[in-house]
């Protein structure tokens, strides 16, 4: 599994790396500090021996209603390798009140369209990104809806929604019916 | 534009300078809206597109019409209940979305499902495949002028969702497979059926392969044009037939075997150019891979059962609830809590016709995903498509779009 890459990874920024641990079904984590992630994704990338050269995804988890909440955010990374035949999985956490990182995006470019995922639905902020804008919601929108304290029916309509009571939308039971 | 130099003092040159006859017009670029709700846009994506003449200076798609809280449904749902939505990412290939989805909750709880089912997911996906391609090769036809193909392919992939309707229920919504195994065997007979199904579909591809792929007109259209590099693709994170088309040899299903896909031969096409010809013709050329790994499932796939037999994950069959007070609780725990599964996180990848379908998936113990990612092989591919179109001319911009083959559902969640 990637534990060689990220041997490596530990041998040339030994500050970058704050844990490292094997998920359940026998991935290995990088949990990255905030500051080198830039040099992480480059190094991952770069290096001929890892050739982390396909960018797959990011996306955030919001730690709010786990035991472990604090820092409360962790932005995930995964590239893959077709030299080594396996993704490589990193995260970086950070805390509500300062809810930044460096953007990748000079990097891969290809995490332009993800870091702004996570803005929209997070609301965490690419610090260097290039076009700091929501992308599936509407500009107009206010706050972040993956965020696990937005209720599950709350609405922002941008034009009124006819007074019907619907008892029926949305599944689940979070939230006054509206 | 022919600048030879004009003799004015004769009056026959056979080159009269082109812009002489003109008249002058101030030009400046023009910003024009195509979509949301354009022919070709296939969904509800708005490009914001900036001509200067013909030729795009700059394009921003324009997301998210379609989005309908996805992960923030899931995470209100029981897993099994998340099955349904997953349908209705990539509505083409449902079963691809449903068993991709099913193999990562599976893989979180490290459980290994039967070997029946394990072939009919195999044979699920290709199948799903197929309709996929033909989908996607009757579109860009069809966009591009050529009617015909696009009524065999749709002929073609029509006869698949019959097939796929007797299988599952739905032509399109599948729901098809539950957390450890499937949640029914194949009909009676269905098998001989699609034996006939997969030679007609075969001779409508070959009837295809033949109106387009040495069509003059198609292939002017469609080679040099949208052409990305392999360096640049992998930057955006294409996967699929889009990356194999640069050059690039990546298949989930060689490279990381998933289900029973290391016991079937088949072979990944590979082109270079990297341009909308050859994703063309990299999905003609699936189209009969996939025909040929179902054959050997046909012929490999076991009797047995398709479900495990654990109550906690699994239903369990009907005799059992009516008659037996475990069987009533175990079917009341699963339908009102869910399956309980693990603490822990997982990322598991399987290819589905247009790439790398992965899915991020966390739980927190209990019977709801605490969060699910989900990588929809579209969203890097559309980012990517203002680099493979700008500077380029309008009319590259509509077999480009084609051929990423971009479906709103995933890409907007």
């Amino acid at each position: 599994m990637s534990t060689f890459a990220f041997d490596k990874v530990a041998e040339k920024f030994p500050g970058a790396v704050l844990e490292r641990y094997t998920d359940r079904a026998g991935g290995a984590w990088l949990v990255a500090a905030r500051e080198s992630i830039t040099d992480v994704m480059s190094l991952l990338k770069n290096d001929p021996e890892l050739d982390f050269k396909i960018f797959t995804s990011i996306d955030c988890v919001d730690r709010l209603l786990l035991p472990d909440s604090d820092p409360r955010f962790e932005v995930v990374y995964f590239l893959y390798s077709v030299k080594r035949k396996e993704h490589a999985r990193v995260k970086v956490r950070v805390s509500e009140d300062d809810p930044t990182i460096p953007t990748i995006t000079s990097v891969f470019v290809g995490a332009n369209w993800w870091e702004r995922f996570c803005w929209d639905f997070y609301g965490i902020k690419f610090l260097g990104h290039p076009d700091p804008r929501r992308i599936l919601m509407y500009e107009e929108f206010k706050g972040h809806p993956l965020r696990k304290d937005y209720g599950l029916r709350d609405r922002q309509p941008l034009i009124p929604e006819r007074p019907l009571k619907d008892l029926f939308r949305g599944p689940g039971t979070s939230g006054p019916a509206a | 534009m022919s600048d030879s130099p004009r003799n004015p003092a004769d009056p026959f040159d056979p080159n009269p300078a082109e812009h002489e006859l003109e008249a002058h017009l101030q030009t400046r670029p023009m910003e024009i809206n195509m979509g949301p709700s354009h022919p070709a846009t296939h969904g509800t994506v708005r490009l914001k597109i900036v001509l200067d003449g013909e030729t795009i200076l700059k394009a921003d798609p324009e997301i998210g019409f379609l989005h309908r809280g996805f992960q923030k449904s899931c995470e209100n749902s029981t897993w099994t209940q998340v099955l349904p939505y997953t349908d209705r990412l990539n509505y083409v290939s449902a079963l691809c979305n449903n068993f991709g989805y099913l193999a990562a909750v599976e893989k979180l709880i490290g459980l290994e499902i039967p070997e029946r089912a394990q072939w009919i997911r195999v044979l699920g996906a290709e199948l799903h495949r197929i309709h996929d391609h033909l989908t996607c090769v009757g579109a860009v036809s069809l966009e591009l002028g050529g009617f015909a193909a696009f009524l065999y392919g749709l002929e073609a992939r029509e006869l698949v969702a019959d097939r796929v309707t007797e299988l599952t229920g739905a032509r399109l919504t599948t729901s098809y497979g539950r957390i450890g195994g499937l949640n029914r065997d194949l009909p009676e007979g269905w098998t001989e059926r699609l034996v006939k199904t997969l030679d007609k579909v075969r001779e409508l591809c070959d009837e295809v392969d033949t109106i387009l792929t040495r069509n003059r007109l198609f292939a002017d259209r469609m080679r040099g044009t949208g052409i990305i590099s392999a360096q640049e693709a992998m930057d955006y994170g294409f996967t699929g037939p889009c990356l194999r088309a640069c050059g690039v040899d990546y298949d989930v299903r060689k490279a990381n075997p998933y289900w029973t896909y290391d016991q079937v031969e088949f072979e990944v096409p590979v082109f270079q150019n990297g341009d909308n010809y050859d994703r063309y013709l990299m999905r003609i050329e699936e189209l009969k891979q996939s025909d040929r790994i179902i054959r050997q499932v046909l012929k490999k796939m076991p009797a047995g059962p398709v479900l495990v037999d654990d109550w906690r994950i699994a239903l369990p069959p009907k005799p059992d609830v009516y008659g037996s007070i475990e069987g009533v609780i175990a079917h009341f725990k699963l339908v009102m809590e869910g399956v309980q599964v693990p603490a822990g996180e997982v990322y598991h990848a399987t290819e589905s016709p247009n790439g790398e379908l992965g899915w991020y998936i966390r739980s927190d113990g209990g019977g709801r995903p605490y969060k699910l990612h989900v990588r929809a092989p579209g969203f890097p591919i559309l980012s990517g498509v203002p680099r493979m179109i700008e500077g380029k001319l309008l009319s590259d911009l509509i077999p480009t779009f084609d051929t990423v083959n971009m479906i709103g559902g995933e890409v907007e969640q």
